[in-house]
């Protein structure tokens, strides 16, 4: 299946893009950030939160959407 | 009261009805800074009738490419007490009151308690947890805002039932891992839209109109101009384990790795007149600073010599790293000494400041005065 995966803030300091097209087997939101991990070492070093189809999940949610966005949090003001 | 607010008394949405409500509302704002300044702006310019500001900082030149109440006039004053100057002369119906200070475990609840809303400005992990907690405990809603470069988040927190940053982010990512707007620079209109967004969602909270930014985050970005909400859920075990920890909260000072500590560098430092410097390394360890009045008290003897250190002086804390300073400011806070500040650049680096042609600005300063 193919899922569009969406970098916000830091993490696009690590990937350079803020959005792209990833094909993956069915599976949950763990494997798909272990393959980004593989993809962007540095990622493991973030802090981050995961939002499929605009909700956040958890890591062992079943990836059933078009869209998984990696949310960082900011502290600035 | 009629003339200047007619532009809200006339929108049937809002009416004398809601403008006499937003006259009555109590609203905190953390932070007189980037986001700060428009809340305030905003805040005072529909007659929100009693602001209360906190922010222990004072203005630099590098504050004004963003922070938009201030001018040159308000170099080397206390924010909160700059922006109360500005907002009396924009709306003069309205109660402004002034904290030049730190928010801390001490002063947070009891703050808290006098308003209706707290809208978060501040700038960094610590205050953001502290104002999350305080909130949750005093149940008042929590308008927040945050930015980062481009990027800005926006949502309400602990409104009518709704999930808390907690539920969103549970704990504070771990320490140095987040730049912030000093290290890596922030898009000066960024903190003016996301501001203006949080002042917006203060007016629908007191006003009852529209849909309040509840269980939600707002994330936008200035380059793409694309707007993203994301759906946060409460998770009640989160909020349980805060409120759990209620009778502990003010003790929670204490907790050394929980408490947000005044950093300042030596170069926002405008006048040395009337402050005092304090060395917290050994008294082995070089270089020794003679350029000013420093006193010396190693770390570890702190302790020992709390109570030498309970005045009103501004204290700027030094160690060789930064480091050491960093707890000591820590420590004396927690021991209630106030208006304690920890210098970010280790000796050498404030020696050789010190010794510089931009401090001898300010050694002429101390001496023309």
């Amino acid at each position: 299946m193919e899922i569009t995966i969406k970098y916000f803030g830091q993490l696009v300091d690590v990937t350079h893009k803020s959005e792209e097209l990833l094909v993956v087997e069915p599976s949950t939101v763990a494997t798909i950030i272990e393959e980004l991990y593989h993809k962007y070492d540095e990622l493991r070093n973030k802090d981050f939160q995961v939002a499929q189809n605009h909700e956040l999940v958890s890591m062992d949610t079943k990836v059933t959407g078009a869209e998984i966005a990696l949310l960082p949090p900011f502290s600035g003001g | 009261m009629i003339d200047r607010y007619n532009r809200h008394i006339i929108l049937t949405e809002i009416g004398l009805e809601g403008q006499e409500k937003l006259l009555a509302a109590k609203v905190l704002v953390i932070g007189a800074g980037g986001l700060g300044c428009p809340v305030l702006q905003y805040l005072a310019a529909v007659g929100i009738g009693t602001i209360g500001i906190i922010d222990f900082d004072s203005v630099e030149l590098s504050n004004l490419q963003r922070q938009v109440l201030y001018g040159k006039s308000s170099l080397g004053k206390n924010k909160a007490i700059a922006a109360k100057e500005r907002l009396e002369d924009l709306n003069d119906d309205i109660i402004i009151n002034a904290y030049p200070e730190a928010l801390t475990y001490r002063n947070a609840l009891s703050l808290f308690e006098k308003y209706d809303i707290i809208v978060d400005g501040s700038d960094n992990f610590e205050t953001r947890y502290l104002v999350n907690d305080a909130c949750l405990i005093t149940k008042k809603p929590l308008v927040f805002g945050a930015i980062f470069k481009f990027e800005g988040q926006v949502s309400v927190f602990n409104y009518d039932r709704g999930p808390s940053y907690r539920c969103l982010f549970p704990k504070a990512p771990k320490k140095n891992t987040i730049p912030n707007c000093s290290e890596v620079g922030v898009l000066g209109v960024l903190p003016g839209i996301i501001g203006s967004m949080q002042a917006n969602e203060v007016i629908k909270i007191v006003t009852g109109i529209g849909e309040v930014l509840s269980g939600k985050l707002l994330c936008y970005n200035t380059l793409s101009n694309q707007n993203n909400i994301l759906q946060i859920n409460r998770n009640q075990d989160i909020i349980n384990q805060v409120l759990n920890n209620k009778l502990n909260f003010e003790s929670q000072l204490l907790n050394l790795n929980c408490q947000a500590v005044n950093m300042v560098s030596i170069r926002s430092i405008r006048d040395t007149k009337d402050i005092q410097f304090i060395d917290v390394r050994e008294l082995h360890e070089e270089p020794r600073i003679e350029s000013v009045e420093v006193i010396a008290i190693p770390f570890s003897e702190l302790e020992k010599h709390v109570a030498l250190l309970i005045t009103s002086t501004p204290k700027y804390v030094f160690c060789q790293s930064g480091v050491r300073s960093k707890k000591a400011v820590n420590y004396l806070t927690s021991h209630g000494i106030t208006n304690c500040f920890s210098l970010e650049e280790g000796a050498t680096e404030i020696d050789s400041f010190l010794k510089s042609d931009a401090s001898l600005l300010i050694q002429i300063n101390k001496e023309t005065k």
